[in-house]
């Protein structure tokens, strides 16, 4: 058992917990006449969706650009978090002046379905018993948040998207934008994701579910109603994963070996050097804003995914007569989702005639590349998105 | 190991303004038809792309160095990277309405198979290359007794990334080889001048610094 520094304050996990259900966002609300076609069968309903928009819908509607967030982001893209109040997690690529120029496009993020920031996930409440969903949820895929998505937009009155844009499970939605709705989707730009879960990566993600089940807080996902939370399975989970979202050197040019606050080994368990402090505090402070069963559901939807397999196992038939454009971006050091996936799809592109630009922007910051300081990824996303908007005939 | 490794500086056409545009680039893209679908091999810094998309084609590229497709992508031009010898058997039949293989050929591994992909993957294939039977090269070889070195070729031989050298001459053997036909033949001269399309082959050879021929399946 890992000691995790902070056991989370009760505050901000009642806030949190109030958030599911009553979200400080904006809310599409969708009654029993229009309930959500689940890929395992059950019509979800009724559920809602929470949202944050940034910028202003020009009058032809075509400036939309929908962002989908990765595993345990959010719809606060480029606000203050009401949760942690901690800045927006793409505040570097959202904003005036920045690539997803808010003076110029219209910026839609809503919190995918399965999520705990008040689109209806397991941390919700089930209408039918008062009680948090929990494992009585059930499973969702990306197609499923895709649905979702294009719900809340008809809802919006936006028919065709100028541009989806995403990285990791993010990009995972915008492929799956870019096959469900070629129509609706003008451009598309999938960072640092895939086709497929591959098998290290469903590995992973059970390693991180197993940790979650493994804690006794975590009550058959009943802890709501016991008042506890699984918070050290949690964090080792989180530990777990953030390690894939880095790299070897990225990891050794932040920590190398240091030690923590001490000169010398402590000859024990505590956090002598400081990847281990740090991964600590990555895990803890995790726990404080994530629900532990919408990291399991949200998983899982990654791990089913593959393109491929809905197509006869032929990747290019997914693609075969798109219009949309299309700028893949991979980083080198990205174990993740390293850049053969991402070539693979360019391949079947390719096949499909598609306009596609790919680029691989060499880094060692790893999977989470596409959410830090990386000018070349900003330079590539505003030309591409500058052009499409050109073809699209969004004023300059 | 074969696109855009070295972009070929040609005299007399260096950049003198933002307009000021490569000779065989406006040869190259005056062959081709407005409105077509252009495939670009090799395309380097995507000033030819850039030309064509200007003259409202729908141009697309592929380029081995990762610096060359960032910033072909950061100028919003639809590049990929990959490589000629290997990557050009992921595109369809048909895809294209031209392919363009500029200043590139002589440096793939597979000269002939990539040629073979350009006519499969385009209706038609516009192939420049520099001429290694101009009289220059020839005199060194003659008179200097090492391998010829010029401004547009300055490499020596040791590092060189172009391994596939050929005259026009050959070039014109090969297509005959591989049942290809071709619709134009421009030789430039070292200005980037064509040589006069009245004068016989062997002055092409002689003369033409490089070649630029607009192919079709025969």
């Amino acid at each position: 058992m890992v000691s995790v520094k902070s056991v989370p304050s009760p505050g901000i996990a009642e806030e949190r917990s109030h958030e599911a259900d009553n979200p400080t966002s904006l809310l599409a609300r969708f009654g029993a006449d229009q309930p959500l076609k689940l890929d395992c069968g059950v019509d979800l309903s009724p559920f809602q969706i929470a949202y944050q928009t940034y910028g202003t819908l020009n009058a032809e509607r075509s400036n939309a650009i929908l962002i989908c967030h990765a595993l345990t982001a959010d719809q606060h893209v480029a606000n203050v978090h009401p949760v942690t109040g901690k800045p927006g997690w793409w505040e570097n690529m959202v904003g005036r002046g920045l690539p997803l120029d808010v003076d110029r496009y219209f910026i839609i993020c809503a919190n995918v379905i399965g999520g705990c920031m008040g689109s209806t996930g397991p941390a919700s409440t089930n209408p039918a018993t008062g009680k948090p969903w929990g494992l009585d949820f059930p499973v969702v895929t990306i197609p499923d948040m895709v649905r979702a998505q294009a719900m809340l937009l008809d809802r919006l009155g936006i028919d065709t998207l100028f541009c989806v844009v995403g990285g990791s499970m993010g990009g995972m939605q915008v492929l799956q934008w870019t096959v469900a709705y070629p129509e609706r989707v003008f451009s598309a730009l999938p960072t640092a994701c895939s086709t497929r879960h591959s098998a290290q990566n469903i590995a992973f993600h059970e390693l991180g579910r197993q940790a979650v089940m493994a804690d006794p807080n975590w009550h058959q996902g009943r802890y709501a109603e016991q008042a506890t939370l699984p918070h050290r399975g949690l964090a080792v989970a989180r530990m777990a994963a953030h390690i894939t979202y880095l790299s070897d050197a990225a990891l050794h040019r932040k920590f190398g070996r240091r030690m923590q606050d001490r000169d010398l080994p402590t000859f024990s368990f505590d956090a002598d050097f400081q990847v281990e402090s740090y991964l600590r505090y990555q895990g803890s402070s995790f726990v404080e804003r994530f629900d532990a069963n919408s990291y399991l559901y949200l998983t899982r939807a990654m791990d089913y995914f593959d393109i491929a397999a809905d197509h006869d196992g032929v990747l290019a038939r997914a693609f075969r007569g798109i219009k949309t454009r299309f700028c893949v971006v991979s980083f080198t050091s990205d174990w993740l989702f390293p850049t053969a996936e991402s070539r693979a799809l360019v391949h079947a592109l390719n096949a499909s005639s598609a306009r596609v630009s790919f680029a691989e922007i060499e880094t060692d910051k790893g999977h989470d590349a596409f959410l830090l300081d990386v000018p070349e990824y900003f330079d590539i996303s505003r030309g591409f998105l500058q052009s499409a908007g050109k073809a699209r005939g969004l004023g300059g | 190991m074969a696109i855009g490794q070295q972009t070929l500086p040609l005299p007399g056409l260096a950049q003198q303004g933002a307009e000021k545009q490569r000779a065989d680039h406006l040869l190259v893209a005056g062959m081709v038809t407005p409105g077509s679908r252009v495939l670009d091999v090799g395309c380097g810094d995507g000033d030819l792309l850039q030309l064509l998309e200007n003259r409202g084609i729908d141009g697309r590229g592929i380029e081995l160095s990762r610096e060359g497709v960032n910033r072909c992508v950061a100028k919003g031009l639809a590049v990929v990277q990959g490589d000629a010898d290997t990557d050009l058997v992921n595109y369809p039949d048909d895809a294209f309405d031209y392919v363009i293989l500029s200043q590139t050929l002589q440096a793939t591994r597979q000269p002939k198979a990539v040629l073979e992909n350009l006519l499969r993957i385009g209706r038609r294939a516009i192939v420049s290359f520099p001429n290694f039977g101009f009289w220059k090269m020839r005199l060194q070889l003659l008179v200097g007794g090492h391998m010829p070195r010029t401004e547009n070729l300055p490499a020596t031989w040791y590092d060189t990334p172009n391994i596939h050298f050929c005259t026009i001459k050959d070039f014109v053997q090969l297509c005959d080889e591989i049942n290809v036909k071709m619709e134009r033949a421009v030789a430039l001269d070292l200005y980037g001048r064509p040589v006069p399309l009245t004068l016989p082959w062997w002055v092409w050879n002689m003369f033409g610094e490089q070649g630029v021929f607009l192919l079709t399946r025969g």
